[in-house]
């Protein structure tokens, strides 16, 4: 895209972003619009909080440096839920797309457990490994295993039947076969699934702090609810995905340095 | 008769499809070929010149006969014999130079000595200063040379070759045939060249081996090529003795050409 219409996109973005900041503040002041719904001017306010008052709030959670120590558990739990994930998902993912048997046989619990809603096990993993951050972990684990798992099951049974055979008659044993040509062919199915990976540990994180925790940006949001703070919700909320677009942000850049030797659209430079 | 490099003595391969349906693909066809020498397998589309490959380096088991390597049967996968894919067989995730030092690593043999190893190959096949590419910021011609540098820095005894140029424009094409002439002069192996193009195979080859139309396809002739080494692919084509002994091969492939037209327009 060029850069001068790419610019231009951004203004459009950043005034849709306004737009939608007036309305909220017009809609929910107490004094500038007469009551349309609620009989009382403030319900909306206490319904739907009131955009300054909320972007205060982040201010002061910010400058007093309260949220960042929530911030860096539910960091911290998003990324173990990342990394036990995909190292789970990855070795079951290639034991079973190479092993038929150990395959056909846990073929239908494979399914089972994926088709189960998995939030329903925080509780549980709740009462196993306490309210800290473990049992956070496991519930983004939980989230992330099956996405790698399937993607490396599904990227092994894919790798090219020309290039096996070419690095067998090259001389590969079963093992570099296995390190040499199945786990990249593998890595790169997992790679294009990061995002989707790495945002699920995160739900998995703050929906674990959000059902029982002492610390990490789901307990703030939580605790602000029980006191029916509803501006605190919402700053909750806006912090959290600002949180989660950096991380996205993040893995692409990842994301460019290892895929690559993978092709990208509209890369002409051939010699 | 001193052991020929590579022998298919009587094979026959019939595939056998999950309804039970069978189909032979090549039927009772014995090829012997010398140390050193460079034979050429023509045949229509379809008649089972790949599957005569993957029995030789031991992808496929016969169903009948056997294959011999310098004497010995084979058993598994050829270790003497090196293969270039018609189709893409690089592996994407690697860099032409890792590529090409894959066997060597594959061996346990030292970094250092694989990566010279490598450098010289890709200096050889005309791709100094490409090692840092991966595969697909490379033209298809490049990749072909790739693979050529994959195969023959192990230096294996039998190079075996499934249309490997086919894929190229005229000139690459030519341009590859005499570097591979080239090299292979410098240091004669053993080379079965697969190919549907008879002025490609009578270019190269010592020996032309034409096969008939599948399926039970088999040999129906063979035509030495007697012209004078070392040869230029586009030149040599240009001679009274490259036309009379095309006129000859073509004459006995033809009446099999049309038989695998007819069955494909049936």
């Amino acid at each position: 895209m060029p850069a001068r219409i790419s610019r231009r996109l951004r203004w459009w973005q950043l005034g849709l972003f306004a737009a939608v900041l007036v309305v909220w503040h017009v809609a929910t002041s107490p004094t500038l619009l007469p009551p349309i719904y609620f009989d009382n001017p403030d319900k909306a306010a206490f319904f739907f909080g009131e955009p300054l008052k909320v972007f205060e709030r982040i201010w002061v959670w910010f400058s007093t440096g309260f949220i960042y120590r929530h911030l860096w558990v539910t960091l911290l739990e998003t990324l173990m839920a990342f990394v036990v994930g995909t190292v789970l998902g990855l070795a079951m993912g290639l034991w079973l797309a190479l092993s038929p048997t150990a395959s056909a046989l846990l073929d239908p619990y494979i399914k089972a457990l994926n088709s189960m809603p998995r939030v329903i096990l925080a509780p549980i993993f709740g009462v196993w490994f306490g309210l800290g951050m473990a049992s956070k972990v496991a519930l983004g684990v939980t989230l992330v295993f099956f996405i790698v798992f399937f993607n490396v099951y599904q990227g092994v049974r894919e790798v090219s039947h020309t290039v096996l055979s070419n690095a067998r008659i090259l001389g590969a044993s079963d093992r570099q076969l296995l390190r040499h040509v199945y786990v990249p062919s593998a890595m790169s199915w997992v790679f294009a699934s990061l995002h989707n990976s790495v945002g699920l540990a995160f739900v998995g994180a703050v929906v674990g702090e959000y059902l029982g925790s002492a610390e990490g940006v789901g307990y703030v949001i939580l605790q602000a609810e029980g006191t029916f703070d509803i501006n605190s919700v919402f700053a909750g909320i806006l912090v959290l995905t600002a949180f989660a677009l950096v991380l996205d942000w993040v893995v692409t850049l990842a994301e460019r340095r290892l895929l690559l030797w993978q092709p990208r659209g509209g890369e002409t430079e051939k010699i | 008769m001193s052991a020929a490099a590579l022998a298919l003595e009587s094979v026959r391969v019939t595939f056998v499809s999950q309804d039970g349906t069978r189909y032979t693909a090549i039927h009772d066809t014995t090829l012997r070929v010398a140390p050193g020498e460079f034979v050429s397998v023509v045949g229509p589309t379809g008649c089972g010149k790949s599957t005569l490959l993957n029995v030789a380096v031991g992808l496929l088991q016969p169903s009948a006969g056997a294959v011999r390597v310098f004497g010995e049967p084979l058993s598994g996968l050829n270790r003497k014999a090196g293969y270039l894919f018609q189709t893409e067989a690089l592996m994407p995730w690697r860099t032409a130079l890792g590529n090409v030092t894959a066997g060597l690593e594959f061996r346990k043999i030292a970094k250092e000595e694989a990566k010279k190893r490598g450098e010289a190959w890709l200096q050889r096949v005309g791709l100094r200063g490409f090692g840092e590419r991966y595969p697909h910021q490379l033209s298809g011609g490049m990749r072909k040379r790739v693979a050529l540098a994959q195969t023959l820095i192990l230096d294996p005894e039998i190079i075996l070759m499934d249309e490997p140029f086919s894929a190229l424009d005229i000139q690459t094409r030519h341009l590859m045939e005499n570097q591979l002439l080239e090299i292979w002069s410098a240091n004669r192996k053993s080379v079965v060249f697969i190919t549907h193009d008879l002025e490609e195979a009578i270019s190269l080859s010592d020996r032309v081996v034409v096969l008939s139309a599948g399926p039970e396809a088999h040999p129906i002739g063979e035509f030495t090529i007697d012209l004078p080494r070392p040869r230029d692919v586009a030149e040599v084509r240009l001679e009274p003795r490259f036309i009379e002994l095309h006129t000859q091969i073509w004459h006995a492939m033809k009446a099999e050409v049309l038989k695998s037209y007819a069955r494909q327009n049936q």
